[in-house]
């Protein structure tokens, strides 16, 4: 059941929260799709850690 | 004014007003040739977001020239329809999002392209809110060209989001519609007297007067074909970009020379005809210009573009 007669003002407010929100949700959309790009297109990323390096083993096998 | 903006309840829509849609749209057209034809290719999804931020970009400048000039928006017709003096949204507004939107599409060219092209879009905001908006476009007749310098970078910023650098091409594309600017809006104001005098704004039409500004027209027309003419000679340019080159010019030559010879009299005569033509013409010019960079940069896998 609706408590309130929709005014002008709820109309104008809703069409503010929707296209934030339609905004908002395609910008995420767009940050993870380019991350996943940037990532892919980097090559294989190696660290200092403690799992074996791939260049340094290789080059040792030599 | 406070008062009022106050009690406003903006819809959506008046806030993509506020990013000018159709200046945005000549920003992306021009961007996206200038990525076209540089030499280096981004990943599409990487493209999409340069062109998009700078696209961003330019609206957020435009969100900060309404705050701004919303006094002189109020008086002239041309824009008195404008979010701000039409009391559909506050310039408080305006301003919070020109500056959240400046910031935004910098970091994210930045991240989507290179740090080298984020600089120039960020430049090119301060260069339009600040320079142009705030400081020079009440003070000076220059201010036409003055505006016209910050409506030339998104070609430029477009090759540097792919190229990383500069070149001698991403100047020469600005320096097109830089000089193509000023006589554009000359035109304009030939015919469209009373707008620029009523708001204060000093058009060259006022201050030097009208025969000036015909001379002046004239010799922007010259070095613009220059220009146009001499791009077809770098790396992408070619044989369809000079043939429309050489088109383009030599009827815009021929409009700006009669502009030149004719006086008041015969302009108000036939209701400023070769000003009109002129001033129409010149929109397609420039549109055509970038259309045959672009053709020539999609030709070229094919054996068709360039000059090889």
């Amino acid at each position: 059941m609706s408590f309130r007669v929709e005014t002008d003002m709820h109309r104008r407010r809703r069409s503010q929260n929707v296209g934030v929100a339609v905004c908002l949700v395609l910008f995420i959309g767009l940050v993870a799709v380019l991350s996943l790009v940037k990532i892919t297109n980097t090559g294989p990323v190696e660290g200092y850690d403690h799992a074996p390096r791939s260049s340094v083993t290789e080059e040792a096998s030599q | 004014m406070a008062d009022h903006n106050a009690e406003c309840d903006p819809v959506f829509g008046d806030y993509v007003a506020l990013l000018k849609p159709r200046v945005m749209s000549l920003v992306v057209f021009t961007a996206f040739v200038g990525l076209m034809a540089a030499p280096v290719s981004l990943h599409p999804v990487e493209a999409f977001c340069a062109i998009l931020f700078i696209a961003i970009g330019g609206g957020a400048s435009g969100s900060l020239n309404m705050w701004w000039d919303a006094d002189i928006d109020a008086i002239m017709r041309r824009t008195k329809s404008r979010p701000i003096p039409s009391g559909r949204t506050s310039s408080d507004a305006a301003l919070g999002l020109g500056v959240a939107l400046s910031g935004l599409s910098v970091l994210m060219l930045g991240l989507a392209a290179n740090w080298h092209a984020a600089a120039w879009l960020a430049f090119t905001i301060f260069f339009y809110a600040v320079i142009y908006t705030i400081w020079l476009k009440r003070v000076t007749p220059q201010n036409i060209v003055i505006g016209g310098a910050a409506g030339a970078f998104p070609p430029l910023i477009g090759w540097v989001s792919a190229t990383g650098s500069v070149s001698i091409e991403a100047v020469l594309m600005f320096a097109l519609i830089f000089i193509w600017t000023p006589p554009h809006f000359w035109a304009l104001a030939l015919f469209m007297r009373s707008d620029y005098d009523d708001a204060d704004v000093p058009m060259l039409t006022v201050t030097h007067g009208r025969p000036a500004t015909r001379r002046h027209i004239l010799a922007y027309a010259v070095l613009q074909a220059v220009l146009a003419i001499g791009l077809a000679f770098t790396s992408i340019g070619g044989v369809i970009y000079l043939t429309v080159a050489l088109i383009c010019n030599t009827i815009v030559l021929k409009d700006a020379v009669s502009i030149w010879r004719r006086d008041e009299l015969a302009s108000e005569a036939d209701n400023f005809k070769v000003e009109r033509a002129f001033f129409r013409f010149s929109l397609l010019y420039l549109f055509v210009h970038f259309l045959a960079i672009l053709a020539e940069a999609v030709l070229t896998p094919y054996g068709l573009g360039g000059w090889s």
